[in-house]
């Protein structure tokens, strides 16, 4: 079919124009400064404060120092906890959860169903500060909640903040977040008519082969949309720092908890701090690359 | 190829009852069509042989086995539903493959055996394909061949034929009468089409609100319908009902607007006839009225109301007081007939039914 365009080009800009002068305001201008930001000394006080200086590639120099940046607190270390805690809490946890639990749930109604929705979408719209001390009583060595029941069964009470803080922060963000997923795919399962997986089960086909042949294929956009939006989330994510703050000695210091660090604490260096930003933007633009194009290779194959 | 048998099934939803008290044999090798309206239980009951709803009471048999309590796994019969479910990211090669995939078959034997089928159904040339590239024809039998290609024990078809066009339609039909002569599989066909069941079945079950009206061969569903419900569901045009009054003691018949039909030797031929002044309802095919110009014995006095020539046929509308009566003629030019026209039924070929619908004989 011929397209025709219904405006012409120039009043097609004039409808866009306001959309990006906001892009510019909002997004351009500040990364832009950020950017520059990033090639100087800036910090919040003392001598560098309104007189930085031009200082090259000296941040990017000190963050990718390789004889001490793997140290617990250097950025080398906040990657690494970064990228487990995006594996752990964003792949398994959330999509993983949220694909399970709408799975386990397709085609049926009842109780059940609503109970663990409501508590999952529960866990989703309630504010971040109230959840994050919610989360630190129900962890809580002597007063918690989850000590209390493996007490009970004689599991012992181990202090979890302390000794686990990773996996309690991957618990309490895949806790948090799998309901975006869960709304996801459940919706996503609608669309699939009932017949395709009618036709399986009369084919002889058992849960793991419905699975994997016919619900995974067709969800696979889903899948991938998701997984893009997940990742990003959880890689800037902040609200672990309400339950560990960053610690014990910086164990679940995230690189959003590290820019913190860096540049809004201590030493306030801005410098710095602009140059994680940077790293950090490069960082979830490849990773949008990445599914992106798995995206569209798909499509162009399905 | 197994015989299917229904005990005394109940299948309930909530308060609907969609399948009440069914029992039924289907032979080894037979062809039976589920006829019915819309709602009357016709894919639940299809649904009931595969597994996909439980029975709440009563008992289901394939072969001897008792699957009542089977999940559609162990059943081991095939179905194609309305809408064909092709799977949209699979080859044709790999949806029809796919029962076989599920059993482990081998990638080679999968596509040796989807072949032969593929072929016999001429669609081999349409293997690599994908569903969206077929046409409705061809997709109905990708879908159809899946079935073959599971060798299963029963087919199950729900409206196969729904979504094609008219003579697509009548096309897939003689195939799929002739692919079941063929391969002599147990076959369980859901429609709404009566001309559809009549061309396909050995034998058809009329269903209504979850009952059976009806079992018989094609013929004897249209030649002795139980009651009216079958009588006016079987059969194109319908047969035309009269309801009114019986009188035995004159021989006649007053329909509810007072016209009087001389019923001759009807009711003293029938063993059970009606009781003098009882309601009844007369049935008679429009194949069996003649239609006259000119006042007849035993004719009925009627307005023209319309006339439709249907090609080989024609098919003539009478008003005969507040009822409208269709007279069937098998000539292709249609009849110059004035406004006031005589309808004379054919009595002996005529159906009483007692006021609760059902036949007296
Ligand atoms: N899953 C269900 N939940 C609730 N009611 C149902 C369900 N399936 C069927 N019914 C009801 O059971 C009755 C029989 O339905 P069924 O689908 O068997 O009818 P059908 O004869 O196949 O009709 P159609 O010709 O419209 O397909 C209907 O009243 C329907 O509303
Ligand atoms: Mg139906």
């Amino acid at each position: 079919m011929e397209r025709r365009a219904i405006f012409s080009a120039k009043v097609g800009f004039l409808f866009l124009a306001p959309a990006l002068a906001f892009v510019a305001v909002f997004l351009l201008y500040p990364f832009v400064r950020v950017f520059l930001l990033s090639f100087t000394n800036q910090t919040l006080l003392g001598t560098t404060a309104p007189n930085p200086e031009w200082v090259g590639f000296d941040n990017y120099r000190r963050l990718f120092d390789f004889d001490r940046w793997m140290r617990l607190g250097e950025f080398g270390s906040a990657l690494k906890i970064t990228t487990q805690f995006v594996i752990g809490s964003a792949l398994i946890g959330q999509v993983g959860l949220g694909l399970l639990i709408a799975w386990a749930f397709y085609r049926k109604k009842g109780v059940l169903r609503e109970t663990v929705y409501t508590l999952v979408i529960m866990a989703w719209i309630i504010p971040e500060t109230v959840v994050a001390f919610t989360w630190v009583a129900f962890l809580d060595r002597d007063f918690g909640t989850l000590n209390a029941l493996l007490d009970a069964v004689g599991l012992g009470q181990p202090d979890w903040l302390f000794k686990h803080p990773l996996e309690s922060i991957i618990l309490f963000n895949s806790w948090r977040g799998a309901a975006f997923s869960l709304l996801l795919f459940s919706s996503a399962l609608e669309t699939i008519p009932p017949s395709y997986i009618e036709t399986a089960e009369v084919a002889g086909a058992n849960a793991w082969q419905k699975f994997r042949d016919i619900f995974f294929p067709l969800l696979r956009g889903h899948i991938l949309t998701d997984l893009i939006l997940i990742t990003l989330w959880t890689f800037n994510v902040f609200t672990p720092f309400l339950l560990t703050g960053g610690g014990p000695a910086r164990r679940t210091e995230l690189v959003s908890i590290y820019t913190y660090r860096t540049a809004f604490h201590g030493q306030h260096e801005f410098g710095k701090g602009g140059a994680i930003a940077v790293v950090m933007m490069l960082i979830n633009f490849a990773l949008a690359l990445v599914y992106l194009s798995l995206i569209r290779r798909r499509r162009v194959h399905g | 190829m197994s015989q299917i048998t229904f005990e005394n099934v109940v299948k309930r939803f909530g308060s609907v009852v969609a399948v009440d008290n069914v029992t039924l044999t289907i032979g080894e090798g037979e062809f039976v069509a589920l006829l019915g309206p819309s709602g009357c239980g016709k894919t639940t009951t299809l649904r009931l042989i595969a597994g996909l709803e439980l029975a709440d009471q009563g008992r289901i048999l394939i072969g001897d086995r008792d699957v009542t309590y089977l999940p559609p796994a162990a059943r081991d019969v095939a179905m194609v539903f309305q809408d064909y479910a092709l799977y949209p990211h699979m080859t044709i090669l790999d949806n029809i493959g796919y029962p076989l995939k599920v059993r482990g078959v081998s990638r080679a034997e999968r596509a040796r055996r989807v072949t032969e089928v593929a072929r016999e159904l001429q669609i081999a040339n349409l293997l690599e394909r994908r569903p969206s590239q077929l046409s409705g024809g061809q997709q109905q039998r990708a879908s159809v061949a899946r079935a073959v290609v599971h060798q299963a024990v029963a087919f199950l078809f729900d409206e196969p034929l729904s979504n094609l066009d008219a003579q697509l339609r009548l096309e897939a039909r003689a195939f799929l009468k002739h692919l079941q002569n063929e391969l002599g599989v147990t076959t369980v066909y859901v429609t709404h089409d009566q001309a559809e069941a009549m061309a396909l079945a050995d034998r058809i079950v009329v269903m209504r609100l979850g009952k059976i009206m009806q079992i018989g061969t094609p013929l004897e569903v249209y030649r002795n319908p139980a009651n009216t419900f079958v009588a006016s569901f079987i059969g194109s045009p319908p047969m035309n009902l009269l309801s009114g009054t019986a009188l035995v003691g004159q021989g006649q018949f007053v329909m509810d607007d007072e016209t009087v039909i001389d019923m001759g030797e009807v009711y003293r031929r029938m063993s059970r006839p009606p009781l003098d002044g009882q309601e009844i309802t007369l049935g008679i095919r429009p194949e069996h009225i003649t239609i006259h110009a000119e006042p007849h014995p035993h004719a009925i006095p009627g307005q023209l109301y319309v006339v439709q020539p249907m090609g080989g046929e024609t098919l003539v509308n009478v008003r005969v007081g507040s009822k409208l009566v269709t007279v069937r003629l098998f000539q292709d030019e249609p009849p110059a007939l004035p406004d006031q026209v005589w309808l004379k039924p054919a009595l002996d070929a005529s159906f009483v039914y007692g006021a609760d619908g059902e036949r007296l004989s």
